[in-house]
């Protein structure tokens, strides 16, 4: 079943949250993981992999350096559950 | 620089999470209420894996209940309790301010974190290394509870960890003295933690016929000096003391639980596990510990004993008491907590060291409970009923033994 891009945010957050503590309304498009919600690279692959369970869908490792800000990571996911 | 070396360091702040209580006061208040903290486990993996033990002396508070969540999933639940109880110690001790080049940590640990190693090897059989927590490996290093306090408190003089079984937390202590005596620190966060209620460990300690097996009265199973003893209760927990040296304790006016007036080490080298039976280096430790406090044999008027309940080890320290203090064995007035807590292997010297200052800072020994017949080869002064110490200057020790041959002694004094 399709997710809307809505849909993958308010996941994303809730993964977000649980790895981080950051409240998930916090967790916005346009925000940066590094820059504005300080998360390390560690947590970032935490989240990664949990996003790839979550959501069915395979990020591979080198992909990960583009996912600069939580917008290019909704559209990962929403391209790949095509 | 002029010589550090004869400085004096006091303790200002306690912080305790324990099988009895949560807090600091909560664990001395039913110690002094003889309460046990051995109770049946209800974990599913104690049927499971028919593990002969059925109980432990889990921790009184869950840290689920005072941690946020995200520290509980990004720390070995021995890094939580020990974060849980260096809290504590650092608000009893009033947060002092001081430059964080001259704070210091020391926090040993027997085990460190071995429910995170082990959940992570099934993670990785289960589910592959794509899957393998990230923090698996500065979850599970023994300096993880050392590193989380010194991260927390921007601790910057040293970050240390002592491993050596059950006198972890003892020696971590010791080294925090030394950190202050050097110059090195003026400040130090010292302790032992330790989360070892797993079913592997329990049942490698049950395998070499370590732990008790009454697992139709678990408040009954830790006796020490009982001739009815048959091996200890496993606990968990942690406990931090704020050391400090006397001038900047005073400086700022903090108040002083006690001096931490020195440590004795030595070691057995006589078998990995097995005591020495005649006690010799456990008696060095204690001897070397009085004699570096400035003081002699005769003052000391209290021993915390490390005292497991082991048919073994109790009769080896007795020895080693014996032979430290002949005739004047007699005088002191000795106690055993771990009858209440069980054993908190690596949390175990610094918890007792906590309770052996609460002793002199209250002026009252709690009682040993369960024991009903003192064994005849133990001929000592155990404390049954809590008893009062009289005022002035006193001095008493705290025993902790580990597997390897590890004796470690704390020599404490009325302030």
């Amino acid at each position: 079943m399709a997710q809307s891009e809505q849909e993958i945010l308010e996941g994303l957050a809730e993964i977000v949250n649980e790895e981080t503590g950051l409240d998930t309304d916090q967790v916005e498009l346009d925000k940066s993981f590094t820059d504005d919600l300080d998360i390390d690279s560690l947590s970032m692959m935490t989240i990664v992999v949990n996003a790839e369970e979550k959501f069915g869908v395979k990020i591979p490792d080198d992909e990960v350096k583009n996912l600069k800000t939580v917008r290019d990571a909704v559209s990962f996911i929403s391209n790949g559950l095509g | 620089m002029p010589s550090t070396h004869d400085r004096r360091v006091v303790v200002t702040g306690l912080g305790a999470t324990t099988p009895v209580g949560g807090t600091t006061p909560e664990t001395w208040d039913a110690i002094l209420a003889g309460r046990s903290g051995a109770r049946t486990m209800e974990f599913d993996w104690v049927a499971k894996y028919e593990l002969p033990v059925h109980f432990a002396a889990t921790i009184h508070t869950p840290p689920s209940e005072v941690l946020k969540k995200v520290e509980t999933r990004r720390l070995d639940p021995s890094s939580q309790y020990a974060l849980i109880a260096a809290r504590e110690a650092w608000q009893d001790a009033g947060a002092p301010e001081i430059d964080p080049e001259r704070l210091g940590t020391a926090i040993g640990s027997g085990i460190g974190g071995v429910w995170t190693l082990l959940d992570q090897w099934d993670v990785l059989r289960e589910k592959g290394p794509r899957r393998v927590y990230p923090l698996a490996v500065p979850m599970l290093m023994p300096n993880g509870p050392a590193a989380a306090v010194s991260l927390e408190l921007h601790a910057r003089a040293g970050s240390h960890t002592a491993v050596s079984a059950c006198s972890s937390g003892a020696e971590s202590m010791g080294l925090g003295i030394e950190m202050i005596r050097s110059g090195r620190a003026e400040v130090v966060v010292a302790g032992g933690t330790e989360a070892a209620v797993h079913p592997m460990p329990i049942a490698g300690f049950a395998a070499m016929q370590a732990l008790s097996t009454r697992n139709d009265a678990p408040e009954q199973a830790s006796r020490p000096y009982d001739v009815d003893r048959d091996g200890f209760v496993l606990g968990e927990g942690a406990a931090v003391i704020v050391l400090e040296s006397e001038e900047h304790a005073k400086a700022r006016g903090a108040r002083i639980y006690a001096e931490l007036a020195s440590v004795g080490m030595s070691a057995d080298a006589h078998h990995i596990t097995a005591p020495e039976p005649e006690g010799s280096g456990a008696a060095r430790a204690m001897t070397f510990a009085v004699e570096n406090a400035g003081a002699s044999l005769g003052d000391v008027v209290h021993i915390n004993a490390h005292a497991t309940s082991t048919p073994v080890g109790d009769v080896a320290e007795y020895n080693a008491i014996r032979r430290a203090f002949g005739d004047l064995t007699d005088d002191i007035a000795i106690t055993a907590t771990k009858s209440m807590t069980g054993h908190l292997l690596g949390a175990a010297g610094s918890l007792e060291a906590v309770l052996t200052i609460l002793s002199l800072y209250h002026r009252v020994i709690p009682a040993t409970i369960n024991l009903e017949h003192q064994d005849p080869e133990i001929v000592l002064d155990v404390v049954t009923e809590n008893r009062k110490l009289p005022d002035g200057d006193l001095l008493a020790l705290n025993n902790s033994f580990g597997f390897g041959g590890h004796n470690v002694a704390l020599a404490i004094r009325t302030y």
